[in-house]
């Protein structure tokens, strides 16, 4: 009787950014015709998919209890490094480059957190300020300019979706056949549960957690190509706390901050339903300082859901001494 | 077939100078159950740990199958053919079942390339579970599953890795007594399929039901290792127990008072956890709490000191109401409680003695003005606390608790509730892993509380320091009270035996 209300309360909190997504849309809807049209939804999914990207190499990092903050600086770094010296190759070279970037910047925390054994959040603050400042330098805080081949890739589109979609549809099904389909995927999780009980299954801890943030700079590179493809150049406050909406997607997709649960397909629909709650905003003409407030209210709603919830696992899982009859 | 097995051979170790294992010998045939009893402390965990990976023996030998092993790592000793099933089950309930099987050895759908063959695992995880009895598909989230359930599937890990012994550390303490009977049919397959079983419990009716052979260890000894027809449950006990204990424990002259209730418990239920707990207990009675792991008794005294619900039942502390989870009032009332677990729960590590000390009495001694800390009156106050309960450290301020060995943390532990001068304490395992001298000064300190007319609740396994510490035991099981023994009436058997619930 009480367990099943209890797992009542399991489901409705599960599905609790479900429920708001959708009680967005529909005050939305009603507030402006031109929010629900088809072009302004496939709109939302391309403003979004820079932030989902993002939240997608986020993901890795949280599933084994850590975080990245640094990544709205990654996406920065590597856009000034691609408008400044990178603006004659080729796509096909100019993208895995600045996927190394990323790649490298992402092993620098993974670094210090796994060998120098730092706590992630300190790590990440610190390259925050190292990656803007490094990027400030090179820019001398100019406004850096794409090449006009980055700007056609921002317009272009394929089979009647923009590109961002399409690279996000392929960063994503990658991510999941990695997540759900390999060993090191499955591993991910287990260390994310419990990383102690991860080393004595004889799983190797460290290379795993070094991997994660590896992947999330990455990630962060390929996020901020799609921005600064859209808006043609950089300013200075390009990607500036862009940590928060990435953040804030995976959570409201159901990644837990403690560890061990989430997924692709959660951040996705996270960054989804911030780009909505933005888009709404501007279609009801709100005033932008609202912004802020509005978007924080919903995270704090995720974040809230989630202590709920495990709190609520937790107590499921507590041992049982005696058997009550009946 | 009565082939030798596992062959164990004056095996030695100690921890830190103090000798845990003396020349133990025994031998295991293949296709037989071998139960292994001994009070807490006898040395069962750690002969199993050795043979687990776990531990380095100092001296010794394992032979498995005519081969001499010595297994650094559990991985390795898994990889040799011995499956752990520890108390403490490690799996990972966000996996499936299956994935929780495979964990560090996925079967690969291409073999080049790193992805999962999920028809693969599922086909080999299916006939695992079967094995063991499990009716639960194979992608079951392990969060879903019963405490029971879970067990199951730690012992189709070991069978899936074709394990020759499979150790089984207390399997029953957290299963229901269908769950045990389960167990125990599976246990009685795995033996017909040719495989040995260690198998480690307190429940001794079950030990001599379920194994061909027994080894009775006490004090890192074997004390015993025959055919199970050469025992009864009344010759393991003599064998388990039995030691001189008179002068371990300071006398103590006061009495309890016994018409008065410092702390009356009436009905205290919670489902699944405790049932219909009544009892009172004096101003100056040191009353003992016995039972096994899992017995309940660190439940019930966190339901005490308003660390968890209840559901039913009251709660007086002479005379009053105690209102439900709130320690704070607990507190206020005169409550104090030791914890089990001091390094988790009770002490903050890396401050100072005195800090700890002061901690739960802030409020009090704070200055009338602004509320701020007087730093000098609370030195004096910890200084004075940290004398009276025999601390030895030199400098209350400068030293760190963590540096203090386990029986110095202990007193600090309880010094920081002395300085609120409760009226009654609830002990929750106040000797576990600190040495015979320390001790002794704990159970000093207890003397003196009860002589200045404290009630004491004192939890504790041993059951010999129940037997000279305590004015009456209680016994409880599976969160019930089992009965009260008058100190006039202790036997160490009828305790024993009611703790086991045969």
């Amino acid at each position: 009787m009480s367990f099943s209300r209890v797992g009542f309360v399991l489901i409705a909190l599960r599905f609790a950014p479900l429920l708001l997504f959708a009680l967005l849309v529909v005050a939305f809807g009603m507030g402006s015709d031109r929010f629900l049209s088809v072009a302004n939804l496939l709109n939302i999914v391309t403003q979004a998919a820079s932030v989902a990207v993002m939240a997608i190499g986020m993901t890795f990092v949280l599933l084994v209890r850590g975080v990245d903050l640094s990544v709205g600086s990654t996406m920065y770094l590597v856009v000034v490094i691609l408008g400044l010296y990178l603006s004659d190759l080729s796509l096909a070279l100019s993208i895995p480059a600045i996927m190394l970037i990323g790649l490298a910047f992402g092993a620098i925390n993974a670094w210090f957190i796994t060998y120098l054994r730092l706590a992630a959040f300190i790590t990440t603050l610190a390259t925050l300020f190292v990656g803007r400042g490094l990027a400030l330098q090179i820019s001398e805080t100019k406004m850096v300019f794409q090449s006009d081949t980055v700007q056609t890739l921002g317009r272009s589109s394929a089979l009647g979706a923009p590109w961002a979609i399409w690279i996000l549809a392929i960063v994503a099904a990658t991510a999941w056949v990695i997540l759900t389909q390999t060993p090191y995927g499955r591993q991910i999780y287990a260390v994310g549960a419990d990383p102690d009980a991860a080393a004595k299954a004889g799983i190797r801890v460290r290379p795993i957690v070094f991997s994660v943030f590896c992947i999330c700079g990455v990630c962060a590179a390929i996020g901020g190509l799609i921005s600064v493809s859209q808006a043609g150049a950089a300013a200075a406050t390009f990607g500036f706390q862009k940590e928060f909406p990435v953040i804030a997607a995976a959570v409201l997709g159901g990644t837990s901050l403690f560890g061990g649960r989430g997924g692709v397909l959660g951040s996705i629909f996270g960054a989804v339903l911030v780009q909505t709650t933005e888009n709404g905003l501007v279609m009801l003409n709100a005033d932008p300082y609202l912004y802020p407030l509005v978007n924080s209210a919903i995270i704090f709603i995720a974040a809230w859901v989630d202590g709920q919830r495990t709190t609520i696992t937790e107590r499921l899982e507590q041992r049982k001494i005696r058997i009550e009859p009946g | 077939m009565s082939e030798v097995l596992l062959r164990i051979e004056h095996l030695d170790k100690s921890f830190f100078g103090v000798s845990v294992l003396r020349d133990v010998s025994f031998e295991l045939m293949h296709g037989h159950v071998l139960g292994l009893v001994g009070e807490n402390g006898s040395g069962k965990s750690t002969t199993m740990n050795i043979l687990g990976g776990v531990h380095r023996r100092d001296a010794g030998g394992i032979e498995l199958d005519g081969e001499a092993i010595a297994p650094q790592t559990p991985r390795e000793a898994l990889a040799l053919g011995i499956g752990f099933i520890h108390q403490e089950l490690s799996l990972f309930p966000n996996l499936s079942i299956e994935e929780n099987i495979f964990l560090d050895h996925f079967p690969k759908a291409f073999r080049r390339l790193p992805f999962i063959s999920r028809r693969g695992m599922r086909e080999r995880a299916k006939a695992a579970l079967e094995l063991v009895g499990l009716d639960a598909s194979p992608g079951t989230p392990v969060s879903r599953l019963a405490q029971g359930e879970r067990q199951l599937v730690e012992i189709a890990k070991a069978v899936i890795r074709e394990a020759r012994l499979i150790i089984f550390d207390e399997p029953t303490t957290s299963l229901t007594a269908r769950e045990s009977e389960r167990l125990f049919g599976i246990i009685e397959r795995l033996r017909e399929r040719g495989l040995s079983i260690i198998y480690i419990s307190h429940i001794l009716g079950d030990v001599l039901r379920l194994c061909d052979d027994i080894v009775v260890l006490r004090d890192g000894r074997v004390m015993a290792a025959e055919p199970r027809s050469a025992f009864t449950i009344e010759r393991l006990v003599t064998l388990m127990v039995g030691r001189m204990i008179d002068q371990l424990f300071p006398e103590r002259t006061t009495r309890p008072d016994p018409t008065r209730a410092a702390l009356s418990v009436r009905g205290v239920s919670q489902p699944g956890v405790v049932k219909d707990i009544s009892f009172d207990l004096h101003p100056g009675e040191v009353l003992g709490v016995s039972g096994l792991m899992g017995s309940g008794r660190s439940e019930l005294a966190r339901i005490l000191f308003g660390l968890d619900a209840h559901a039913a039942g009251e709660i007086r502390v002479y005379g009053e109401t105690l209102p439900a989870r709130s320690p704070r009032r607990a507190m206020e009332r005169g409550l104090a409680f030791v914890t089990e677990d001091r390094r988790g729960e009770g002490l903050m590590m890396d401050a100072s003695v005195r800090d700890n000390i002061v901690l739960p009495s802030l409020p009090e001694h704070a200055s009338p003005f602004l509320r701020f800390i007087r730093p000098t009156e609370l030195g004096t106050l910890a200084r004075e606390m940290a004398e009276k309960v025999h601390l030895t450290a030199r400098s209350p301020e400068r030293t760190l608790a963590r540096t203090l060995s386990g029986g110095n943390q202990q007193k600090v532990v309880i010094a920081k509730w002395l300085m609120r001068q409760p009226s009654i304490y609830i002990l929750d395992e106040p000797t576990r892993g600190i040495d015979v001298g320390a001790k002794y000064e704990v159970y000093k300190i207890i003397n003196e509380l009860v002589a200045a007319g404290a009630a004491i609740l004192f939890i504790s396994s041993e059951i010999e320091e129940l037997i000279g510490m305590t004015d009456r035991i209680m016994v409880m099981a599976r969160g019930e009270l089992r009965g009260f023994h008058d100190r006039s009436q202790y036997q160490r058997e009828t305790l024993l035996r009611a703790a086991l619930w045969d």
